[in-house]
């Protein structure tokens, strides 16, 4: 690899060439990452009622996206590294803001309303948390010491409080399994993996008392959506119900019944992928899925080429977190996960969710473009 | 705290992290196994049971009404046709303050609070788009005030829909019939898929017989609902077949003339067309009015019509019953000249009276003084009692009900009309069966001029005339001519039922002896031969009333009138080619020759009259 990089660099220097280096662009990446806007676009022009101002929001976002991606990947991920205990501070204090703000207000709160923009901190601890992770198991030697694991735990567990008091369950899960991803690619020993798993399923009646009410429902329609056919299990069984009438070729692009008349709930939103497997069948599934993997063999790959251990861990974290969002959001929808607030990555309509994952992405290419070139 | 600087071991990190690398590779791989799993599972396993909710979810049928079949007479004049009716409709989801627009629209067009509780109710039961009626069939000036003033009510429109009307009235109700809403007991026995979206069945009538035919084939169209059940959009559509219209072998304008001509009696005429058998009038005074019904007539206005001593729900034609009286004589006769009781020429004397041997009871001829010596020719065309008291005991009961069944009495014409009663013609078996007693030779003489058990509805008394005009080939009515189903015109219904074997010098005495009862000097409805240049063939008939209503009150003079006799006519002509047979009865019209024989010539000199111009 170092070669081939080396001997570019002797060729005579094309204008695309250069300014990919200048633009610090990975290109497999980055053309992957455009066709799953593009299928966005697509997916919800049939699930948003075929509204083109709902296609011009997500174009807004997903242009913003895209420049935050390559904005950060100019910086040098030096500079991440630097600044990650800061920003991390920065992302608890505002979590703790918007904590504060819904005990004035009423009810569940996730934004800091800055003006022009409403901001959700939640989003950004996603990123700073594993770049916190990545920064403080970097700083020892790794496999982590036991007093680092439990620091970095302690780490983890506040952001992921913080967000489940929101209550954001399906934030807190990604925030909490980007950390974890950290401690488990700083080689996290199986017998410590294995007791926090023991540890989690006798935590589990606790955790059970702890939930909100409509928690525990979402929970209960899960292990059961028949039960409540008109009520909780409502979402699950028409969702259902949209991916298996898809069959294998789908119902074409504009066929969703489920979603245009209705049926379907949050159809542009956590459960877009109802409609996409609806209306582009198994097959359609199978090339998105293929999509993702490629995303994630990709920032593995970026993860695996990584110089430092900052950046290979950061890189990790990031690439499993993207793979927990897809899992879990898909998981969700057909009905295998229990309902939580996770958007489709890159495809579902809204919110901050898709700037951080491209932010996040911006990251990885960051650490991916500025490798220093070892002499031969 | 000091900085503490620990040696990393960069190699066995690097090996660690790629191995960890890997291994999340592995976990995410495996992960993904599953939920491809899944998906085949939903998308193939459990395609169809999905698909099939999906289709339930999204797609309801809602049916579509065929328009119903118009009937027509034989000249094409409509009997019942569909006109739109106007009605003001409200959506209520388009209105913004609906007890406000309520209220402005009863200012406007005078709603009484009744009609505007019956849309609240009937709101509460419907979806917020759909149109819900607020007046049903609209008058001009309510359509012009309201044509007006409707840009000021958004949500509320006129709305046509077809309502069966029948321009006759009261004139053909009881050959029409009308249609009404569908009742719960109808609902049960319907095909449902057909009658949905219908609200309205043929109840009697031809409404009534031919509601398969006139109502058509409903189609339906699949139409994509929501969650909320609006419909979106059509999906497909099966249109609906229109009813076939219907062509009657009813001449309205000959039944107009016999209803006007029974002018203040109740009763019926009923005429045929000799040759087709197909009804020409079907008659029954007093009518009433159908359209009320298909709207839904008012429970006040029903029970007027129920409650009316005059019965005008009541099919006379159809299913009123009466004594034949005299009319059944000629019948009787052919009887007596087939089973050689009698001859033609055969002389009997006549003192008034008629008694069995050593038997005091004396059965009375109508004329008191007796009509002297006569012969079966003078019997029936002065309607001598005696002559036929004694034939009808010569040829006794059991020859006299298997000759006259012939002629159709006792049952059913099998005309295409429901609810036709068999009438009744007395029998050795029947009296057994029925009252368990023996058969007294008493009641072969009365039987004999048609009193006694006997009865006949007018519809038999026209079809055994026409098969006495027929020469025996028996005659079966019908009033349907033709169905005009969309694509081909069909026939309507056709039976030949054959031919009575009978000697045709036999009918032909018997029917030059009808021709003297119209046109001879001493035959008893000789008025009405006067003046016509054909001849008609007839028998006056008086039926007596025994089964006067007690429990009603009636003060003198109507008691004197129900009492009177039901005056009786039947007749053919023209006689040498018979084309039409008529039977008339006037409830207490006294005397057959003198209310009834007018009745009938009218007709026949209308239909005759416009025979002439045909040719």
């Amino acid at each position: 690899m170092k070669t081939e990089t080396r001997r570019e660099q002797f060729e005579p220097p094309s204008i695309i060439g250069t300014l990919l280096r200048w633009l610090h662009i990975d290109i497999p990446l980055f053309i992957a990452l455009l066709l799953a806007s593009f299928i966005s676009f697509v997916i919800l022009y049939s699930a948003g009622g075929q509204q083109m101002d709902v296609l011009l929001r997500q174009a807004v976002r997903i242009s913003l996206a895209f420049s935050l991606m390559i904005l950060l990947a100019h910086i040098n991920p030096r500079q991440f590294k630097r600044y990650s205990a800061l920003l991390f501070g920065i992302g608890i204090a505002l979590l703790l803001a918007v904590l504060i703000m819904g005990q004035i207000g009423k009810g569940a709160q996730r934004w800091l309303d800055i003006g022009f923009f409403r901001f959700q901190p939640s989003e950004m601890i996603k990123i700073t948390t594993p770049m916190m992770m990545a920064w403080y198991l970097a700083e020892h030697s790794l496999p982590p010491k036991w007093r680092h694991i439990l620091i970095a735990g302690t780490l983890i567990l506040i952001p992921t409080l913080l967000i489940a008091k929101q209550p954001d369950l399906g934030t807190a899960l990604l925030v909490a399994s980007s950390g974890a991803a950290v401690l488990f690619f700083a080689g996290l020993s199986w017998r410590f993996l294995f007791s926090i798993a023991a540890l989690l399923a006798g935590l589990a009646p606790i955790i059970w008392h702890l939930m909100f009410d409509y928690q525990k429902a979402r929970v209960l329609t899960f292990l059961n959506p028949e039960a409540d056919p008109m009520g909780r299990g409502y979402h699950i069984i028409q969702s259902k119900i949209a991916i298996g009438s898809g069959g294998i070729y789908g119902k074409g692009w504009l066929g969703s019944t489920q979603s245009e008349l209705d049926f379907l709930p949050e159809s542009s939103t956590d459960f877009i992928f109802a409609v996409f497997a609806e209306e582009f069948g198994l097959l359609g599934c199978l090339g998105l899925l293929v999509l993702y993997l490629l995303i994630i063999g990709r920032c593995l790959y970026i993860a695996a080429q990584a110089q430092d251990t900052y950046s290979r861990l950061l890189a990790g974290s990031l690439a499993f977190t993207f793979f927990v969002y897809v899992f879990v959001n898909i998981g969700m929808v057909m009905g295998v996960l229990p309902v939580v607030g996770v958007p489709l990555p890159l495809i579902s309509y809204g919110g901050t969710s898709i700037v951080t994952l491209l932010a996040g992405f911006g990251i990885l290419m960051s650490i991916h473009t500025h490798k220093k070139f070892l002499p031969s | 705290m000091p900085k503490i600087y620990t040696i990393k071991d960069s190699i066995l990190e690097n090996r660690l992290f790629i191995n960890r690398i890997v291994i999340a590779f592995i976990i995410i791989m495996l992960l993904s196994a599953g939920l491809v799993a899944r998906l085949v599972y939903l998308q193939i396993v459990g395609h169809e049971h999905y698909a099939t909710l999906a289709k339930d979810n999204s797609i309801k049928i809602k049916p579509l009404v065929p328009i119903r079949g118009m009937i027509f007479d034989r000249n094409g004049k409509v009997l019942a046709e569909n006109t739109p009716s106007y009605n003001l409709e409200i959506i209520p989801e388009q209105v913004e303050d609906l007890d406000n627009c309520l209220a402005r629209l009863k200012k406007l067009l005078d709603i009484s609070d009744e009609k505007i509780d019956l849309f609240r109710k009937q709101r509460k039961r419907e979806k917020s788009f759909a149109s819900i009626p607020l007046i049903i069939s609209m008058n001009d000036e309510e359509i012009a005030k309201f044509a007006v003033a409707r840009p000021y009510f958004p949500g509320v429109d006129i709305q046509v829909q077809l309502v069966r009307h029948y321009p006759y009235a009261d004139l053909a109700s009881h050959v029409v019939g009308y249609v009404g809403r569908i009742n719960e007991n109808e609902l049960k026995s319907l095909p449902e898929a057909e009658y949905q979206g219908s609200s309205h069945i043929g109840k009697i009538g031809i409404e009534g017989s031919y509601e398969t035919e006139l109502h058509g084939k409903t189609g339906y169209a699949e139409v994509e609902t929501n969650a909320q059940a609006r419909a979106i959009n059509t999906v497909r559509t099966n249109e609906p077949t229109p009813g076939a219209n219907l062509y009657l072998s009813l001449d309205i304008e000959l039944q107009k003339t016999a209803y006007d001509a029974l002018d203040i009696y109740n009763g019926a005429v009923v005429a045929l067309d000799i040759k087709t058998g197909g009804v020409l009038v079907f008659a029954s005074r007093p009518g009433f009015d159908p359209n009320p019904f298909v709207v839904g007539i008012s429970n006040k206005a029903y029970q007027a019509l129920q409650a009316s001593e005059n019965q005008p729900l009541y099919n006379r034609a159809l299913r009123g019953l009466y004594p034949p009286g005299s009319t059944i004589k000629p019948f009787i006769g052919l009887a007596g000249l087939e089973y050689g009781a009698t001859t033609f020429q055969h002389r009997l004397f006549c003192p008034g009276y008629y008694q069995l041997p050593n038997v005091a009871h004396r059965y009375r001829d109508w004329k008191k003084w007796g009509h002297g010596t006569v012969n079966l020719n003078d019997a029936i065309t002065e309607s001598c009692d005696v002559y036929f008291y004694s034939l009808a005991l010569t040829l006794g009961i059991d020859n006299l009900k298997s000759f006259l069944q012939q002629f159709g009495f006792g049952e059913k014409s099998g005309i295409d009309l429901v609810g036709e009663k068999s009438g009744l013609l007395p029998s050795r078996e029947w009296k057994k069966a029925q009252r368990n007693q023996g058969w007294y030779p008493g009641e072969t003489i009365i039987t004999g001029i048609g009193q006694g058990y006997f009865q006949v509805t007018p519809l038999q008394l026209a079809r055994a005339t026409a098969t006495l005009a027929n020469r025996g080939e028996i005659v079966t009515p019908f009033l349907v001519n033709k169905i005009a189903k969309s694509s081909a015109m069909e026939p309507g219904p056709e039976v030949h039922q054959g031919a009575i074997p009978l000697k045709s010098e036999n009918i032909e005495d018997i029917m030059t002896a009808m021709i003297n009862v119209v046109h001879s000097e001493r035959g008893t409805a000789k008025a009405v031969g006067r003046g016509i240049n054909y001849h008609i063939g007839g028998k006056t008939g008086t039926a007596q009333v025994f089964n006067i209503k007690q429990d009603a009150k009636y003060n003198e003079n109507q008691i004197e009138f129900k009492l009177r006799d039901h005056a009786l006519f039947i007749a053919f002509a023209p006689a040498e080619d018979p084309k039409i047979a008529v039977a008339v009865i006037a409830e207490n019209g006294g005397h057959g020759g003198s209310v009834a024989a007018p009745i009938a010539a009218k007709v026949i000199k209308q239909f005759l009259g416009n025979y002439k111009h045909e040719d």
